[in-house]
């Protein structure tokens, strides 16, 4: 069911549970930790730090962070050779050039002479300027903006944004400063193929976030796809739990889980029984070491028979 | 006045708390002591919980950090009398930056030859017979001057073409930068500006054996890794190998050698322990590899290769970070031996999917590696 009103006045939370009964609103299902660092950077003002194993639910934290709080939601993915034009603004140069012709083939059909100076400050107009994750963020607010996988972004890039982050200002010299009316709520979330540097780290709230509990879990998947019975969501959940401790090359996270559950449900199963776990494990191992590891060890065993 | 007193005691502890985590090894800086301090006012440390979260969402900084803060709350803040939080906790002031140094086994130990033991230099060595002297076998003085040029060099890594765009003289057509020109002269048709590629060097990855096997070359291996470190900070990743993983780069990014491999010393919990290679390498494409660090990377592995493990089990996970890398250097001090061969379990296992197969036993072998690095 999608929530009534999505045009409500935006939500302050007044604790780490409220925030958590907020995010619970909206399908979220935050522990402790999670919802209390969260709540610390809404009051704080600090962005947050997010690492964990793949899956984990980092980026959807702050997709759900976002809905909660009735704040707009811009995502900036980075990449290797990602830069400032890419990342705040640019010009649209091709409406620029558009703009500069048509304005002189209007004067030349009414036989005037274009005012240079006046011809160049229209130029650089808002119009012409196209607004980056960044930008916009800054522009739409309250707003939660996610940088993710930061360690992907050069390290300049990176010393880029503590700018942006700390002043919560652009400066676009042809047409001034913006600055956000509030700061917007920053997730970083990163893969640790790289150390980011510490003057970013010390910025921020750094948070490590752990796979669900059982119970957790269960939760989680009745939640978001309310059609599985219970007894299949647990059967996933505790399937998912042993896979974990199997010392896989990439262990399962909740977006598997969720795979998992909806192909079952989708193949209309009411509960989880060897063959149909080895007929759809490729939902939730993709290395074919793991399915042989999974497989050599007896299923009827992972399901906790 | 009550609610005041109370106030600075919760200060106190909380701050009493930071110096103990940071005497345990997390790098609790007073700006994120002050982060602490602010988040406990916004929670309102009443209880436990609010207390635990507070230090550990401000103080700690990367996984490795969870652990050791659980440990230093734990102390901390329960009464239990058997856990006194102060002897717990390694003294941190005494550097011993020669614990890293090998004492040379009395007598000859393993490895060591007999014939080599004769020629004891007493005098400072002529520096181009040194480059070549194995450094296992030198005297102290000697040793200090190996030190002093393996601090010199400078391990970099050939670069790659990225995906970013420079200007440059030729290349193909840069749209941007050509409106740009054309703007300048109110939209007059102008010279085309061209942009290309930028090179940047690759990521250097250093698996570093410091189990006993490998003791007499520990440290000049390390060191070896100070001045790679230094020399990309951002570009270059090392970790000590031995019965564990343990990542060492943030130790060695200090500026002195000394100091880095004093800090590295006490990060490493398995000094010239055994060896299970296997293990080790799994665990850094588990943690590590898989998740980029080595995709792409120049690897570079120093060890003798010598597995207590099985080592078809080695050659499985050594097959995997090849595939990952984009080159696999492997350095074996024995390889400059006279007289060695790579047919021990671990070392024959892994042959044949190393690209490059390089000694690391004396000055010279590390130059050789330097040139290998930057040319891979």
């Amino acid at each position: 069911m999608i929530s009534a009103d999505t045009t409500a006045t935006p939500r302050r939370p007044t604790s780490a549970a409220d925030l958590a009964s907020a995010l619970s609103d909206v399908e979220y299902l935050a522990d402790d930790g999670l919802a209390t660092a969260g709540y610390l950077a809404l009051r704080l003002g600090r962005p947050l730090f997010l690492e964990g194993d793949a899956g984990v639910g980092k980026t959807a934290f702050a997709q759900a962070l976002a809905q909660a709080t009735g704040a707009h939601f811009v995502r900036l993915q980075c990449y290797e050779g990602l830069d400032a034009a890419q990342a705040l603004y640019d010009w649209d140069f091709t409406r620029q050039i558009l703009h500069l012709r048509t304005v002189e083939a209007a004067a030349h059909a009414a036989g005037e002479r274009p005012d240079a100076a006046k011809l160049e400050a229209s130029l650089y107009d808002r119009r012409f300027l196209i607004a980056r994750p960044l930008l916009e963020a800054l522009e739409n607010t309250p707003s939660v903006l996610l940088v993710d996988e930061i360690d992907r972004a050069d390290d300049e890039f990176e010393a880029f944004l503590l700018e942006v982050l700390s002043e919560a200002a652009i400066s676009i010299p042809e047409l001034g400063r913006v600055v956000a009316a509030e700061p917007p709520l920053t997730v970083l979330t990163s893969n640790r193929t790289r150390e980011v540097h510490d003057a970013l780290k010390r910025r921020c709230l750094y948070h490590w976030v752990e796979h669900p509990s059982f119970d957790r879990e269960v939760a989680i998947l009745r939640r978001r796809l309310p059609d599985i019975t219970e007894r299949l969501a647990s059967d996933v959940a505790s399937a998912i739990r042993r896979m974990r401790e199997l010392d896989l090359i990439k262990p399962p996270g909740v977006a598997e889980s969720l795979d998992w559950a909806n192909a079952l449900a989708t193949l209309g199963a009411r509960a989880l029984d060897p063959d149909l776990a080895a007929a759809t494990l490729g939902a939730v191992l993709k290395y074919r070491e793991d399915a042989e590891r999974v497989r050599s060890t007896d299923i009827a065993d992972l399901l906790g028979a | 006045m009550a609610g005041a007193g109370r106030e600075r005691d919760i200060t106190e502890i909380l701050v009493g708390f930071a110096r103990t985590l940071r005497s345990a090894g997390v790098d609790a800086t007073p700006d994120r002591v002050q982060a602490m301090l602010r988040a406990a006012g916004a929670l309102g440390v009443a209880d436990r919980e609010s207390a635990y979260w507070a230090g550990r969402l401000t103080l700690c900084g990367e996984p490795d950090d969870i652990p050791t803060y659980d440990a230093a709350f734990a102390a901390y803040f329960t009464d239990a009398p058997a856990l006194p939080p102060k002897p717990q906790i390694p003294a941190p002031t005494v550097r011993r930056p020669t614990i890293l140094f090998a004492p040379r086994p009395a007598g000859g130990g393993a490895g060591s030859d007999d014939r080599e033991e004769t020629t004891v230099a007493s005098m400072a060595s002529d520096t181009e017979v040194l480059r070549y002297r194995d450094i296992a076998v030198l005297s102290a003085a000697e040793r200090d001057e190996v030190r002093r040029m393996l601090s010199l060099l400078a391990p970099g890594a050939a670069p790659r073409r990225t995906r970013r765009l420079q200007p440059a003289a030729r290349g193909p057509v840069d749209p941007r930068g050509t409106v740009r020109r054309m703007l300048r002269q109110a939209g007059e048709p102008t010279r085309l500006a061209r942009r290309r590629r930028r090179a940047k060097p690759r990521r250097l990855v250093l698996l570093l054996d410091v189990s006993g096997s490998m003791a007499p070359y520990a440290d000049a291996l390390l060191r070896f890794g100070h001045a790679a470190v230094r020399r990309r900070p951002t570009l270059t990743e090392a970790f000590t190998v031995g019965t564990r993983l343990t990542r060492v780069t943030r130790a060695l990014r200090h500026r002195d050698p000394d100091v880095a491999l004093g800090a590295v010393s006490r990060t490493i919990p398995d000094w010239h322990g055994g060896t299970r290679l296997a293990d080790s390498v799994k665990a850094f494409l588990d943690r590590w590899g898989r998740r980029g660090t080595a995709r792409g990377a120049i690897v570079v592995i120093c060890s003798d290769g010598w597995e207590r493990g099985d080592p078809a089990e080695l050659a499985e996970q050594v097959a995997h970070l090849a595939r990952l890398a984009h080159r696999l250097v492997w350095v074996n001090p024995h390889r400059g031996k006279p007289g060695y061969a790579p047919l021990a379990g671990g070392m024959a296992a892994v042959l044949p999917y190393l690209d490059d197969f390089v000694a690391g036993h004396s000055l010279a072998s590390f130059e050789e590696l330097v040139g290998v690095v930057s040319r891979a």
